[in-house]
């Protein structure tokens, strides 16, 4: 096995027992990743030679026996929405082109301290806004499964590099299911932690009130390794918790058994792709198999799921991006006034997605629409919770397959944003609520040999269960069969 | 004032005051809050707005919008949160600013006035938190953002805490108008949560100002650009006779926006036509809402220092001060203070004393002190060795002037300064008295109609002994010799 196809906790315990160099590692994605990116096209912007300095920094320490943080030497790529100080980042957008942020994001700044040496930043849709990473101002990010489909979307490029072998880690952010949902189709595991959990400081804002950092990984061990490191309170972001973090890494031997698992209705049957179906429903017998009590739970709401995130995302975001006006950093159009020079930067610097929701939310606050749309988008918002909250009576986690579809072809739903918005229906009913979810690889579809995944919902700040369950399925269904890229080298 | 001045009609004003904090630090970031500066270098991440970056509470600035809340009689919210007001402008860093919209920290207070020995309640809608922003300078073509030739931004001023006070349209009068602003303005001094400095714009006053007659609602007309407590009222009251006026030759008032021109002393139309603008508020999602603790108000309202008005009404019940002297002494924090310091160490002066020398001697040098009254550059134990000294006879009035004057100029004591510059009173009747035989002698027309009964000329030899005495003669027991000498000879 070579050093790039290994876990990030293989790498970590390789390194940390002087088995191997971190600068082998490195070198080793680093020539995984310069062999399969003209494929894939993961990555906006590549830094080996940081990557290199990271690795050197570990070997010396490795060398004088001076602690080691749990991803010391650990290679990673990371979303290009994460603030890196001094790498440009970009969020996709043309409106950042040239943007090199002054500071680092706090998930940043921890996995850096841990030890983990950046790779690079990658693509993601032009503001996290997407589902198929086709909203990229730049390039196209391919499926490593099949070069013609989408890795899934926002986080496709954080998503196909952890698939096509070039960084055992990357991390993504989820807003509806950014995470969630390209991690099923890459068939790698993602997972969006409880909002609040992981701080937002850094993050290039789409929707404030949803927005979250998560790794993506390729096994569960690693997704809990990983939130160890970028989870707890940040005092630059107000809305992060204050509970202390729990040991997951530690709680992943607990199991399945005695846990009462339920099939969200809504999310799981119609609306989803018969082989999807049929995969998700061989899962749920592996749960049972595993000693979990399944039943059935029905939530009406969940059904509402998509109009409601339609409506307060795009809200969120129309004020989040009236910043990029081309006075202060980014792209600058000049015009004959002020005014114009901001209309003519932005004309110039978004693409038509983001267009489109800067318009859906600044509608939806409108004065005489804002009680009709916004407000009354926030209060169904709680009512999903408190479906949530109803559900979690009877059941310790929710389970449903992770996205309707497996990958699709690349522009097969370019020209109709409604049928696209469809392919978070599985995965925004968790983002509203605010709650942890995580999706793990549930096999291939019998349909197209793509992979599926099931989606473990649990509770706010109760990682630990659904980390638990999650790691419980993955052992016993044993190791998926890699993507047809993974055996160029 | 017109004699065709039509009685019916009834002015109605309403203030709106923007007020800058003296927090240390600006409201959502680490940067420092100051005036003026180098363009752009009290600026971080988070006030320019760069991507990713989010508000973080100053926890100070929520306690001082907190203290004025109560100061001003104001319900405080148990929960209060920040809303998005939203809005392109090249100063404004977000593009919105993060303001209070349903939810402010206080509500419903109110504030009484005297206006010439009549007082008056205005009532307070609100008094909220919220970010300043940036300053432009419009470079080129009529300076105004429009037609420039380009824009200058200086984003230190971005992300200061500011509260904003909404008055309910009680007032009806620019007097009124100006005793709230003053009234206003004296709670934030002692309050100590502000420079309030209006000149250099921590202390702002937007107007609104509608005349009509009585039951009836007047167009409503905005003033800004209101630069002192003076223009204030001038502004309104110019602005009042222009809606008469207007009003009784038939006319209409059109709903605008004005701009005070201080030089003209006229306002001018800005814009008519009342945008209806949409600022799209919604809650601001990246901070929590404000829960104050019920103990952290009860020990807030415990620290609440005393208040102008209180302090005025406690010099005139226990001092015996007149209302005018109470009213100076209070007009500032720090003029009371010093007064009553003066006063806790004066060993021969009552309050009386010391009350005139800081209302009157006092106040007209410190005239000529910028900030004089907010900040008197002496303390209150050299006053009251000066007050003491004038009180003994060690000084004549005068000279405790020219010392008081000294006083501020040097900021040394009055005993210290009175002997270096050999001030002192000489109440030596042996010397004296050659002084005025000298000056008798130089004057013999002067003696004679003095004795003769002719008055006129005491002013004159008062004068000359003075002269001979460089000032220092005591002028009670200069005059008692003059008069035993010449007038009533025993
Ligand atoms: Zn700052």
């Amino acid at each position: 096995m070579q050093l790039w196809e290994r876990t990030a906790a293989d790498v970590a315990s390789l390194i940390a027992s002087k088995e191997v160099s971190a600068a082998e590692v490195t070198e080793s994605c680093i020539s995984r990743t310069n062999e399969v990116e003209g494929d894939v096209l993961s990555y906006l912007t590549l830094t080996p030679e940081a990557a290199r300095a990271k690795a050197a920094e570990v070997d010396s320490a490795v060398a004088a026996g001076d602690p080691l943080g749990p991803l010391a030497g650990v290679p990673m790529a990371l979303k290009d929405i994460i603030c890196t100080q001094g790498t440009r980042t970009t969020a996709a957008s043309k409106i950042l082109d040239n943007y090199i942020p002054p500071y680092s994001a706090t998930v940043a700044e921890r996995l850096y301290a841990a030890g983990g040496t950046m790779l690079g930043k990658t693509n993601l849709d032009e503001f996290a806004m997407g589902s198929s990473t086709e909203n990229s101002a730049y390039q196209i990010t391919k499926n490593p499964w099949d070069l013609e489909r989408v890795p899934g979307g926002s986080s496709g490029g954080s998503a196909s590099a952890v698939a096509a072998g070039q960084a055992p880690f990357s991390i993504g952010t989820d807003t509806g299911g950014s995470i969630r949902q390209p991690a099923a189709l890459c068939g790698v595991v993602g997972l969006k932690p409880t909002y609040g959990l992981v701080p937002r400081y850094g993050l290039i804002a789409f929707a404030s009130s949803l927005d979250q950092a998560g790794p993506i990984t390729r096994d569960v061990r690693d997704a809990a390794i990983v939130l160890q490191v970028i989870a707890g309170q940040d005092p630059r972001d107000s809305t992060s918790l204050p509970s202390p973090v729990p040991d997951y890494v530690g709680a992943l031997a607990k199991g399945i058994d005695g846990l009462r698992i339920g099939v969200v209705k809504e999310i799981s049957g119609e609306g989803v792709d018969p082989a999807v179906q049929a995969r998700f429903r061989e899962a749920v017998q592996l749960l049972e198999k595993l000693g979990a009590k399944i039943g059935e739970v029905s939530l009406s709401t969940f059904g509402f799921g998509i109009d409601i995130y339609y409506l307060i995302a795009p809200a969120e975001a129309s004020s989040n991006l009236a910043r990029f006006d081309g006075v202060r950093y980014g792209l600058r159009v000049d015009g004959p006034d002020v005014a114009t020079m901001n209309s003519l930067t932005r004309a110039a610097g978004f693409g038509p997605e983001v267009k489109r929701r800067i318009m859906l939310g600044t509608y939806s606050l409108s004065s005489g629409y804002y009680d009709a749309y916004y407000l009354k988008a926030q209060k169904a918002r709680t009512l999903i919770a408190r479906d949530f909250a109803r559900a979690y009576e009877e059941f310790d986690l929710l389970v449903s397959p992770t996205a309707p579809t497996t990958a699709f072809k690349l522009g097969e739903k370019t020209q109709d944003p409604l049928t696209m918005y469809l392919s978070d229906i599985c995965t925004v009913p968790s983002s509203l609520a605010g709650a942890a979810a995580i999706s793990v690889p549930a096999g291939l579809s019998s349909d197209d040999g793509l992979p599926v995944g099931i989606q473990f919902m649990a509770r706010p700040m109760d990682e630990t269960t659904m980390l638990s369950a999650a790691y419980a399925f993955e052992q016993e269904l044993g190791p998926l069969p890699k993507p047809p890229l993974w055996s160029t080298s | 004032m017109s004699t065709t001045e039509a009685p019916d009609l009834v002015t109605t004003i309403g203030l709106e005051v923007h007020v800058e904090l003296k927090t240390s630090t600006k409201m959502f970031c680490g940067c420092p809050v100051g005036f003026g500066g180098e363009p752009n270098t009290r600026v971080c991440p988070v006030c320019l707005g760069h991507p990713g970056t989010l508000p973080t509470m100053n926890e100070k600035a929520v306690e001082y919008t907190t203290k004025i809340a109560m100061a001003l009689g104001c319900d405080i919210a148990p929960r209060s949160i920040f809303h998005r007001k939203n809005y392109f402008y090249p100063d404004m860093p977000k593009n919105y600013q993060i303001s209070q919209y349903d939810l402010p920290v206080g509500e419903r207070g109110s504030l009484e006035v005297e206006v010439d020995g009549e007082f008056y309640t205005v009532g307070i809608t609100r008094a909220h938190l919220e970010e300043d922003t940036g300053k432009s300078i419009h470079v080129g073509g009529g300076g105004r953002i429009h037609d420039a030739d380009y824009s200058l931004e200086d984003f230190n001023r971005a992300g200061t805490p500011l509260v904003e006070i909404v008055s309910e349209p009680d007032i009806t009068s620019p007097a009124i108008a100006r005793a709230y602003a003053t009234e206003l303005r004296a709670i934030l001094e002692y309050l100590g949560v502000s420079d309030v400095r209006m000149e250099e714009g921590s202390m702002r006053v937007d107007a609104n100002i509608s005349v009509a007659p009585p039951g009836e609602r007047g167009k409503k007309v905005e003033i800004k650009n209101m630069n002192s407590l003076r223009s204030v009222y001038r502004a309104l009251e110019y602005e009042e006779r222009r809606q008469r006026e207007v009003l009784r030759a038939g006319g209409t008032v059109t709903q605008s926006t004005r701009h005070w021109d201080e030089k003209a002393a006229k306002t001018k139309e800005l814009r008519t036509k009342e945008e209806a603008f949409d600022y799209r508020y919604f809650p601001e999602p990246d901070l929590v809402p404000l829960e104050p603790a019920v103990e952290w108000l009860r020990q807030l309202r415990e620290e609440q220092p005393e208040l102008p008005i209180e302090r005025a009404k406690r010099y005139e019940r226990k001092l015996g001060l007149t209302p005018y002297d109470a009213g100076v002494l209070r007009s500032t924090k720090a003029l009371g203070d010093l007064f009553e310091e003066a006063l806790a160490s004066a060993k021969k002066a009552d309050a009386k004393q010391v009350s005139n020398w800081v209302t009157n001697d006092l106040m007209s040098v410190l005239a000529a002190v910028p900030e004089g009254t907010k900040n008197p550059p002496l303390t209150g134990s050299n006053l009251a060795e000066l007050v003491d000294m004038v009180a003994e006879g060690a000084l004549s009035k005068s000279q405790g002037q020219q010392v008081l004057t000294k006083m501020v100029e040097t900021g040394l004591g009055a005993r210290e300064i009175a002997e270096e510059s050999g001030i002192k009173q000489v109440s030596d009747e042996g010397a004296l008295e050659e002084a005025i035989d000298a000056a008798l002698a130089a004057n013999p027309d002067v003696a004679e109609r003095l004795r003769s009964g002719d008055n006129k000329p005491f002013g004159f030899l008062m004068g000359e002994v003075m002269k001979a005495t460089k000032g220092q003669g005591n002028p009670k027991v200069v005059s008692g010799l003059i008069r035993r000498k010449l007038i009533h000879p025993d």
